[in-house]
């Protein structure tokens, strides 16, 4: 019972990447889904979009965001390692390409009402800073788990005009904040646009944000092009939460077998610890938040609590396409665990004069444990800033 | 006969459905909330499949989901509290539940034990009609058992007349866009009821979502064949009364004339 789709970047007619993906919701969103399912491919590709897209990503985000070689880095692991500089965004963090996409989109649609989900904030915020420029009634929900670690997101959703509401159920993070949108969502189906945070989701949301978030991959093409004379990196490296910065960053080189696609999941305590948040690993095929996926959950199918330092990556599943690329060996998927994401983070604060968000120090973590040739261009997305994390850094100074 | 389909057949009065959750208020309550719907007059009792993300429920049976699970309910178990009283339930069983612990089960494992317990129905809010025909239609019809699909008043005809042409038993029409419990959801819906009136559907339609009481019970009555109530009877479960005083009072709320017919075993 397979869906074999054509390639690994693109879903088919149903949302399937190879075995998974689909949507599978209620009734009740049958309608929005299917709304988006027809509208999202044609209403991007109209020139009014693309090009009020790109105006907003050059002068509200300020991309492109910088290639920046890390010299110091580079020589501590004796390779060229490059990185990608999301943390630039505006906002902070890579979340923020989706957002401008989707609520243009929504835009599009005439909807007037949007809310979202988020883990760190990071989400939220860049989803309470388009409402507040389009004017738009925005209501966002985080796990009190999350509300209380991300403390600094918190007040600058509200300062951005945003209504954040706790969600108390399960876990009270990530995976608890999106049941509770979904249930907004179905409560005001005829006004409301929900902006998914990450390549998860029903059909189209984890296309569609893998698409606004490929910009992340063009750049690194063109950056790398003009730098090395090599478009084509010798790996690209990033975080897995939902997967959207590691959709993002490996888009434009899922079909180039050359280039080695590393993906990084949260161990938080270890994988055997029973306190982790690694899904490739822990996981197994079930539905979770509308798609087939790869999902931490018992053997009668109720979901597990994660757990991750980092709240944006303190999530059980991981989106389709990422569920593919495991399958299929495209992507190497890798995991690190809290406390080596901690020393990743002061390193390159120290070395490089980055402090990055817990979630990218996850990738950084990983130069530990692979062997890189001297030669080899290593690219990693540094998917967000540290700020919202420095009382998580200071307890552990 | 599939038991729906002779409930349907013979009905002279609105139809009651009671929707409660296994394994709550206690693991082995299962069985003694069936026993006492049949007894106080339900004419199909549906009971719902725990699970930890309940997306189209509101917080009270969310909440019942979470302490069915912490009283360690399994569908392996449901199954098994349902065998053991198969020979006294005569009123039909639905089962109610979210996909994702139906896959891990196994879809045709599912189906066999369903039709063992005597199951005459399944509804899986997130299954999509596509799924359904491509994966597992052929297995429900192998079962004889029903799959019964949802509709709301968004739903397009093309869709109804779809979700009514691959169900079994009846239909459940949400009374509309809305999580369980929405106490606003009856409000304001007749000509979407009246719609579903006069589509003539193969199935009779059940209205669910925010029925709570006699009034709303009567209002589905007057357009369809009958009313869905889940929400206000897992709040009168979790009242201090025992089980069976609890449901008497509950049913007689919603029914006051209702006669019950004694239950032939
Ligand atoms: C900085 C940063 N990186 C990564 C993530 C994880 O999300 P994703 O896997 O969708 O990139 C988050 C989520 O909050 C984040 O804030």
């Amino acid at each position: 019972m397979s869906h074999r789709s054509a390639n690994l970047l693109h879903p088919d007619q149903h949302g399937y990447y190879g075995d998974f993906g689909g949507a599978f919701v209620p009734e009740m969103l049958y309608p929005n889904v299917r709304e988006l399912q027809e509208n999202y491919l044609k209403i991007t590709a109209t020139k009014k979009f693309r090009s009020a897209f790109e105006k907003l990503l050059k002068d509200y985000v300020g991309r492109p965001t910088p290639l920046f070689y890390a010299e110091n880095l580079s020589r501590q692991y004796h390779t060229n390692i490059y990185l990608k500089r999301e943390d630039l965004c505006h906002t902070g963090a890579h979340k923020i390409n989706n957002t401008i996409g989707q609520v243009l989109l929504a835009e599009a649609l005439g909807k007037t009402r949007i809310i979202a989900e988020t883990g760190a904030g990071q989400h939220g915020v860049a989803t309470a800073t388009v409402c507040a420029l389009k004017g738009l009634e925005c209501v966002v929900y985080m796990g009190e788990k999350d509300i209380e670690r991300q403390a600094p997101n918190v007040a600058r959703m509200k300062m951005l005009g945003a209504k954040v509401v706790p969600a108390r159920s399960g876990s009270k993070t990530l995976k608890d904040a999106t049941n509770e949108a979904i249930r907004d969502w179905i409560n005001h189906a005829a006004d409301t646009y929900y902006i998914i945070g990450s390549v998860v989701g029903p059909h189209p949301y984890p296309d569609m944000v893998a698409r606004f978030q490929s910009v992340i991959s063009r750049e690194i093409q063109k950056q790398l092009k003009k730098i090395t004379g090599n478009e084509l990196p010798s790996y690209v490296i990033a975080c897995v939460g939902g997967g959207s910065n590691a959709a993002g960053a490996f888009y434009h080189f899922i079909e180039e077998k050359k280039v080695k696609l590393v993906a990084v999941e949260a161990a938080g305590l270890g994988i055997k610890s029973g306190m982790s948040a690694a899904t490739t690993q822990l996981g197994t095929t079930g539905i979770l938040h509308g798609s087939k996926s790869l999902l931490m959950q018992t053997a009668d199918g109720q979901v597990t609590e994660p757990h991750s330092i980092s709240a944006g990556l303190d999530y059980p599943g991981i989106g389709p396409l990422h569920a593919n690329l495991y399958t299929s060996k495209r992507a190497e998927f890798l995991s690190a665990t809290d406390g080596e994401a901690l020393a990743a983070a002061f390193n390159l604060s120290k070395k490089e004069g980055i402090i990055p968000a817990l979630e990218s120090a996850h990738a950084l973590a990983v130069l530990n444990n692979k062997k890189f040739r001297k030669s080899d261009v290593v690219v990693i997305c540094l998917s967000g800033r540290g700020d919202k994390d420095l009382a998580t850094y200071m307890d552990n100074l | 006969m599939n038991k729906l389909d002779q409930l349907f057949k013979n009905k002279k009065e609105p139809v009651l459905n009671v929707y409660y959750t296994a394994g709550f208020p206690e693991l082995e309550s299962t069985t003694e909330v069936a026993l006492s719907l049949q007894k106080h007059g339900a004419d199909i009792i549906e009971i719902g499949i725990p699970y930890s993300d309940p997306i189209a429920d509101g917080p009270v049976i969310q909440q019942s989901n979470m302490q069915a699970i912490a009283n360690g309910i399994s569908i392996a178990k449901i199954f098994e509290q349902l065998e053991s009283v198969k020979s006294q339930l005569t009123v039909p069983v639905v089962l109610m539940g979210y996909l994702n612990p139906v896959l891990q089960f196994g879809m045709e494992r599912f189906c066999a034990a369903a039709a063992r317990a005597g199951i005459s129905g399944v509804i899986l809010p997130d299954l999509p009609m596509y799924e359904y025909e491509k994966f597992y239609e052929k297995i429900f019809r192998e079962y004889k058992l029903h799959l019964i699909f949802l509709v709301t008043p968004e739903t397009g005809i093309g869709r109804i007349e779809k979700a009514d042409k691959l169900s079994g038993g009846f239909l459940y029409a949400v009374s509309s866009s809305a999580t369980t419990g929405n106490n606003a959801a009856m409000n304001g819906q007749e000509v979407y009821f009246k719609k579903l009136q006069q589509l003539r559907l193969k199935n009779s339609f059940l209205i669910g979502f925010g029925v709570r009481d006699k009034a709303t019970f009567d209002l589905a009555g007057k357009y369809a064949a009958g009313a869905i109530i889940g929400t206000a009877y897992i709040k009168a479960l979790q009242s201090l009364k025992n089980i069976d005083q609890a449901t008497a009072e509950f049913l007689q709320s919603i029914r006051p004339a209702h006669i019950i017919k004694p239950v032939n075993i």
